[in-house]
């Protein structure tokens, strides 16, 4: 059995995996499956300052290996998620990090200091990343002088491990993790979705109602991987991982690219029981290899 | 009500017609409770263009020999092989999933199926026989063609037919029926399931006519299970998850629009 302990930022995870936001709700509907103290942690779904019903119906589309999503941010806001979420979180036997998201660097602030307030929660994941909602989102995860603004702006409040999710949808995405790093980030999440379109030639229209939405899925794996591997050579912090994962194989590239922890996210909406699984994989590679710990693996690709 | 992820084994494949097929499968363990309305998810297998489960509404099931069935209409690549299924092969399921018609305390029941819409509309009738009451059923098809199981309705109440066309039964959609021409219905309670604008159709008489009425939407989702967002349906809650709160919904709580 390889020690599997992976610790970022002082914070402990038991195991490298964990699940992405917006991809495992608040992990209610993952307790009929597994014991969630099977996982490195938890993203919990984002978290803004009001309520949001969210975009229209339809909201998705199945894509050759991968998903159109554009669900947009849909949840009850900061009050709600403190006082009817949070007690059924905090004494999980697992990391839980609040994805946290906003229109203004004002909403930002205002959910990072609710947030900071929670005892259990070490971690919020700043979502600067979403391209799907009008205003926020992704557009301050695009300019890396409001990246780091936004990011700075929450540094200022929040006392605890704060990480950054980056959009893929940028033309140099070392450029931005060196700002949010500037900005005050301890750890650095990537990659969100990428910004892409399904069309429907019968009907001649776009598939869902925003006409773009987030790609995600196998098929943006490679894309991911490439980033993860650069991010990797450009700043010092540790980086988690995420981007197509389906299975052990997958989770154990993104850890060799140099990610220190992954993240599942559509592959919970397939396989239910996926990220148990993952953690058994990753635990048979590293015996099957003879590497004592999964820390052996981070960024440790072989470049000739 | 607990969710499981299990294999089943296919023991049986009946093509209806050229569009309609049955897959009646078997679990490995007991069943649990399962009732109507609810449906699975199937995981078709590894190709690029078939990458999420696929939503079905359970058919029937058949606690004695362990096996639910699963009606199929032919759309794409998904189902297309999930048509080619021989006994003995595995589908892994997760289910049962979404709610469930309720229970009506009344025996004037009315049971409105369109086209692969009819599904649940069979496990629905045996099980309202079990509690006694006896549905009739209003069922709509393009043609004769596509008319099947209607023997098989007949065992759990009175049938009535609608074609497009008029090769068989009544002419014209399921709303256009002589059952619905009568004033006041005799029924207490509709249930229904079917292509969108049907049920909207359904659930203005029914409104129009002061009848209770439930619809099973079937909107695109991609988990199923209440993650992802993507199913929902607006109600007088505001946006409603089709795969948790529904699929079943009074339709008197649809704002449809939201659903085309």
């Amino acid at each position: 059995m390889a020690d599997l302990k992976i610790s970022i930022a002082g914070m402990e995870f038991k195991n490298p995996v964990t699940t992405a936001s917006g991809c495992f709700g608040y992990g209610e509907e993952f307790r009929d499956f597994y014991d969630l103290g099977l996982l490195g942690g938890i993203f919990v779904k984002a978290v803004t300052g009001s309520n949001r019903n969210g975009n229209k119906y339809p909201r998705m589309a199945e894509t050759p290996s991968g998903m159109l999503n554009s669900v947009g941010l849909q949840n009850k806001g900061v009050d709600h998620f403190c006082e009817v979420i949070y007690p059924g979180l905090k004494d999980l036997n697992t990391q839980i990090i609040v994805n946290v998201s906003g229109s203004t660097i004002e909403e930002y602030v205002k959910v990072a200091e609710r947030i900071n307030e929670l005892e259990g929660i070490p971690a919020i994941e700043l979502n600067i990343s979403c391209p799907n909602v009008k205003e926020g989102g992704m557009a301050f995860g695009v300019v890396p002088s409001t990246a780091t603004e936004v990011t700075r702006a929450v540094r200022d409040v929040y006392k605890k491990v704060l990480m950054v999710k980056l959009s893929p949808n940028v033309t140099s995405i070392s450029e931005m993790a060196k700002a949010v790093v500037d900005g005050g980030a301890d750890v650095l999440t990537l990659i969100n979705t990428l910004l892409g379109m399904a069309i429907n030639a019968e009907t001649q229209k776009p598939v869902i109602s925003t006409i773009t939405g987030g790609l995600s899925g196998p098929a943006i794996k490679p894309v991911a991987l490439r980033m993860v591997w650069q991010v990797f050579k450009a700043v010092d912090v540790p980086i988690v991982g995420l981007g197509g994962i389906m299975n052990a194989t997958d989770a154990i590239e993104f850890m060799l690219a140099g990610a220190s922890v992954i993240q599942v996210g559509t592959a919970n909406l397939i396989d239910p029981m996926v990220a148990p699984k993952i953690v058994k994989g990753i635990n048979e590679y590293l015996d099957r290899h003879n590497i004592p710990s999964a820390r052996d693996i981070i960024g440790a690709l072989k470049v000739c | 009500m607990k969710k499981f992820a299990h294999d089943f084994q296919v023991v049986g494949n009946t093509r209806l017609n050229t569009r309609h097929f049955i897959l009646e499968l078997k679990a490995a363990v007991p069943l649990p409770e399962i009732l109507p309305g609810q449906f699975v998810q199937v995981l078709v297998h590894n190709s690029p263009s078939t990458f999420l489960r696929r939503p079905f509404s359970i058919h029937f099931v058949d606690y004695s020999t362990n096996t639910l069935r699963l009606l199929v209409q032919v759309k794409g690549e998904g189902t297309r092989h999930m048509g080619m299924l021989a006994p003995g092969d595995t589908l892994n399921l997760v289910y049962p999933l979404g709610n469930s018609f309720s229970v009506p305390a009344t025996h004037k029941v009315l049971l409105v199926g369109g086209g692969a819409g009819v599904a649940p509309l069979m496990f629905m009738g045996d099980y309202l026989n079990k509690k006694n009451i006896r549905p009739d059923f209003l069922v709509g098809f393009r043609s004769a063609d596509e008319v099947s199981q209607i023997d098989e309705y007949s065992k759990f109440g009175k049938v009535y037919l609608s074609t497009d066309d008029g090769s068989m039964g009544e002419k014209g959609f399921v709303t256009q029926h002589s059952v619905f021409k009568q004033s006041p219905l005799p029924y207490d309670r509709i249930y229904c399931c079917g292509p969108d604008a049907m049920m909207h159709a359904v659930s203005k008489l029914a409104a129009e006519k002061g009848v209770a009425c439930e619809v099973s939407l079937e909107n695109f989702m991609a988990c199923g299970y209440g993650v992802c967002l993507c199913c929902i349906t607006q109600t007088d809650k505001g946006n409603e998850r089709v795969c948790i709160e529904g699929p079943v919904f009074d339709a008197a709580r649809l704002k449809w629009q939201s659903n085309g």
